[in-house]
């Protein structure tokens, strides 16, 4: 299979220009002096990074946040999902999905800045609420419409079936719907993450006193960054990696004992 | 030098255990020692200090250096959040929106004026902060900024100069502000990306105040601004670092400090401040009126006073001290360097920022953007592809997917 | 439908109402005053003045679009005929990059393509001429297709996973090529897919205020940064930079709106 062999190639690259400013992130993090002009091998960033305690405190901070944005968007999104699934009303239907496009539509600084605008106007003092909030408003669009189509996917007979067998529609609903829609989640959940994790520009606008990574990085812009931060992001690098890995080789491995099995049977 | 700092730590450190076990009772035979009297005062009442400062503009601990607030909180007890920002501006909006509430401020002169003027800064008690009288060197107090100095203490201090590369640039175009126009270094010149460090450049080279409110003056140096627009390479702050050390650059206008710390990294780099005079900045401390524990902030300021604080500060940032009591705890290169502390005659020979009216703000800040926004496109080849391949693709996919449609909407029958 | 669940949404709706729909009306309340509340239109004229900037935002967004559309559709293709298990990793693969903070990342980048950078000393020490690559529109682009091409391959591929191999595989048992299945079944098959990542791609792109200043050097200004510049600038005027992102939006929501109009109206994968 040539053309197998082509794209494989191709995808090679592609991941290639993804890591290759990763690659130069990692190996600067190892640089003895700050900024991108190598004077020497160093680990002293490494060394440093745990009693800079502002680094490791937004960095707290920014996990914080996208943990609990992430899950409340999700709960928030798994329910409108539901409730946008089950309602018959055309128009309101439409009416629902465009409003979800607009935080998407809206370009992030327009956001911030409005958001920012909401909070004073309601004497809000920024902080982990407002945070919080912003976070929650730009993640949840991802996360219903991550959800939606799988809805749509299900077979509503087995819930049906599961009602007439004695559940009640809170058990039919937990054997059938949740395992069905959970792949939806998931990803909704994890983009969700990802999302709010890599945020700067509507954090910017909206975090009051707390302060995440990318602000603390984006402070450091009169003078420079600092090598602790690519020193804190190759170890996140490294262990994402390695969860990732080991989690999708043993998978993987799984996987083609089943098709050898299957093999053998026939 | 190293081993002085070990040892003031050791001192310290000592210090405090000392003090723990017989409180108010520092003994005046260390060669360094707080005031343990006045820094207990707020022991045991569990307060939290919010403390807003820029980025990397403290000695945070790294390189075995003092970590400036841990020391403090725990001389005094007091908690402190520390947290950083990026330009003066984007601190006057936070201020400003009322979204964050903070104890210690660090602006600069003109933002400390702006401040003031706005009734957004507490006045300072300085019988709580006994240093300020002690340490600071008489000519930072009263500034233009603060004239009766009720409410700002200096932090740190600097000059703006032209740094440049020794290997590219020659010492006969070496003048004035004018090599930042030079046609022969085209492409290798940086900017400030910020109007009011910009517009003082030009002003300057006019031979204008930095902070002429004559709108005549003000547009011709936005003239010359533009004029400059051909042989800048990049309008940058950090970024100036990376690519003076790494000669992608031979010409940038920064702070004394910042050339210092470039200077380390690559040895062809020089510096000096042209005749026409210069920008001399100082940051300040302050505290915001929405502060509520104006007491611990008074006590931080304080100890940032401390000239083994404010040594430890400037070995990391290799700022100027307003604290010549620091001098001899510092860095022995540093605190003689004529480029930290540039002479009288260079200093006689500088301007500080004063706070302009918003009129004025808002021209620059017109002027500017019109400046900086130049709107050709240069990728002319570009814009034919890309029209005809956007032209291409969308008919395409209308086409195919009404087809598909089409051929789905047959199946169903 | 037997679930009934219409009640669920109402937390979505009070939310997406509270800080979506009325921080809107804001922006717009905030445009068409001055400073003391007073309805106005200067500072709409003022940002009308900004259109040419704004033309230009939207014309580098869209050659970035069109380029990562470009690399992401191959490349997705290519994953969704993975195994389920590759599939998951390298998509998580894909998504590993965003989870370094962007400014490290683009900083990176120009550590990469600038004059004495990483890619130039290479090919000086091959023998070829170094390239002019950092402060140009083309290194503009470049900082944008790199950050915003996971988010064109990701709603890509899901839609890429959906289509039915079955149907792959009638039309090749009934001649069809290689070129032919696609032009014929996945080109059109994945035109949501399509859709919702130039959305996802242009819109960010357009609105960016951080690339255009570390990679384009003097004279890359763009709208983004005009923003910043008004609401953080030293006048601080938030009528103003409220007066823009109005224009900003409505620019981008028509352009948006007539570009989903490409989609029919039952897709609703906007994203995945």
């Amino acid at each position: 299979m040539k053309r197998s062999k082509i794209s494989g190639i191709y995808a090679a690259f592609v991941l290639a220009f993804l890591y290759a400013p990763i690659a130069i992130l990692i190996i600067y993090s190892f640089n003895s002096v700050k900024g991108y002009s190598w004077q020497g091998f160093s680990l002293k960033w490494y060394k440093e990074l745990f009693s800079n305690e502002l680094i490791i405190e937004s960095f707290r901070n920014t996990l914080i946040v996208a943990f609990v944005a992430s899950v409340l968007a999700t709960i928030l999104g798994i329910l409108a999902a539901l409730g946008v699934y089950s309602m018959k009303n055309k128009m309101a239907k439409g009416l629902i999905k465009n409003v979800t496009n607009l935080p998407i539509l809206n370009p992030e600084i327009v956001t911030g800045i409005s958001l920012m605008l909401l909070f004073s106007a309601m004497r809000m003092r920024g902080g982990w609420a407002t945070l919080i909030i912003a976070h929650i408003t730009f993640c949840v669009p991802s996360v219903f419409l991550s959800i939606l189509p799988k809805l749509r996917q299900i077979n509503v007979s087995l819930y049906e079936a599961a009602m007439d067998l004695g559940c009640s529609p809170a058990k039919a609903f937990q054997k059938v719907v949740i395992p069905e829609i959970m792949p939806g989640i998931v990803t909704g959940f994890l983009m969700a993450l990802t999302y709010s994790i890599d945020d700067f520009v509507i954090s910017f606008f909206t975090a009051g006193d707390v302060q995440t990574l990318s602000i603390t990085i984006y402070s450091m812009v009169k003078k420079r960054v600092s090598p602790e931060i690519n020193a804190l992001s190759t170890i996140l690098f490294a262990v994402v990696l390695a969860v990732l890995l080991v989690t999708n080789i043993r998978a993987i491995r799984r996987e083609k004992e089943i098709e050898r099995k299957r093999a053998a049977r026939r | 030098m190293k081993f002085k700092k070990i040892l003031l730590l050791i001192l310290s450190a000592s210090l405090l255990l000392c003090s723990a076990v017989f409180p108010a009772q520092a003994s005046e035979t260390e060669e360094y020692s707080y005031d343990m009297e006045y820094y207990s005062k707020l022991k045991d009442k569990n307060v939290t200090i919010y403390v807003y400062n820029w980025g990397e503009y403290i000695s945070d601990g790294s390189d075995g250096s003092v970590d400036v607030v841990k020391e403090f909180e725990k001389l005094t007890g007091i908690n402190v959040e520390y947290t950083t920002f990026d330009s003066n501006e984007s601190l006057y909006a936070k201020l400003k929106s009322g979204s964050a509430s903070y104890d210690v401020i660090i602006p600069s002169d003109y933002m400390v004026s702006r401040l003031a003027e706005e009734g957004m800064l507490h006045k300072l008690d300085y019988s709580n902060i006994p240093n300020f009288e002690k340490y600071v060197d008489d000519e930072f107090k009263n500034p233009e900024y603060d004239s009766s100095n009720e409410y700002s203490v200096p932090y740190m201090w600097g000059t703006v100069g032209i740094i440049y590369n020794t290997k590219y640039v020659d010492d006969e175009d070496v003048t004035g502000w004018d090599l930042l126009w030079n046609e022969k270094y085209s492409g290798k010149i940086l900017m400030f990306d910020n109007s009011r460090d910009a517009f003082a450049i030009a002003l300057k080279k006019l031979g204008y105040s930095m902070n002429t409110t004559n709108e005549q003056e003000i547009k011709e140096a936005a003239e010359e601004l533009s004029k400059q627009g051909d042989v800048v390479q990049a309008y940058v702050m950090d970024m100036i670092f990376d690519k003076m050390v790494e000669e992608n650059a031979y010409i940038a206008p920064y702070y004394a400090g910042d050339y210092l710390t470039m200077a380390d990294e690559n040895e062809n780099l020089a510096f000096f401040i042209p005749d026409e005079g210069t920008n001399l900045f100082t940051d300040a401390m302050c505290i915001p009126a929405t502060s509520e524990n104006k007491e611990a902030a008074e006590m931080f300021i304080n100890f940032m006073c401390e000239p083994v604080i404010s040594a430890a500060n400037c070995d990391m940032i290799w700022y100027s001290t307003p604290i010549s009591a620091a001098k001899p705890l510092m860095d022995e290169e540093l605190a003689s360097s004529d480029i930290a502390y540039p002479d009288d005659e260079v200093l006689s020979n500088t301007e500080r920022f004063k706070h302009l009216s918003s009129e004025t703000n808002q021209l620059m800040d017109d002027l500017w953007i019109s400046i900086v926004r130049t709107n050709e496109l240069t990728l002319s080849f570009w814009v034919v592809l890309f029209i005809i391949c956007v032209g291409v693709l969308i008919l395409v996919f209308r086409n195919m997917y009404i087809r598909q449609k089409r051929a789905q909407a047959r199946m169903k029958y | 439908m037997t679930i009934k669940a219409r009640w669920a949404a109402a937390p979505y709706i009070a939310w997406m109402v509270l800080f979506t729909i009325i921080p809107l009306c804001m922006i717009a309340y905030f445009g068409f005053t001055d400073a003391d509340g007073i309805f106005t239109l200067e500072y709409i004229k003022k940002a009308s003045d900004h259109i040419p900037t704004l033309i230009k935002s939207i014309y580098l967004a869209a050659i970035s679009t069109v380029i990562c559309l470009v690399i992401a559709y191959p490349f997705a293709y290519h994953v969704s005929r993975k195994s389920y298990s590759r599939q998951k990793m390298m998509i998580m693969l894909v998504m590993l990059p965003m989870w370094m903070n962007f400014l490290l990342r683009t900083h990176a980048l120009s550590a990469l393509i600038e004059d004495n950078g990483v890619i130039n000393t290479l090919l000086t020490k091959l023998g070829f001429e170094p390239l002019q690559m950092i402060n140009t529109q083309g290194a503009v682009v470049f900082g944008m297709v790199y950050n915003y091409l996971p988010y064109m391959i990701l709603p890509l591929y899901s839609i890429m996973t959906k289509i039915d191999v079955r149907l792959v595989e009638a039309a090749a048992d009934l001649g069809a090529g290689f070129i032919q299945t696609h032009r014929r079944i996945i080109f059109p098959m994945s035109v949501p897919g399509i859709v919702s990542g130039t959305t996802m791609v242009f819109v960010p792109a357009v609105s960016t205020f951080v690339i255009s200043g570390l990679l384009g050097g003097s004279g890359n200004y763009l709208i983004g940064d005009l923003i910043t510049a008004q609401t953080l600038g030293g006048a601080y005027n938030l009528n103003y930079g409220s007066a823009t992102s109005l224009l900003l939006m409505v620019v981008v929501l028509i352009t948006m709106v007539i570009f989903n109009r490409l989609e029919t109206e039952d897709s609703e994968a906007m994203i995945v």
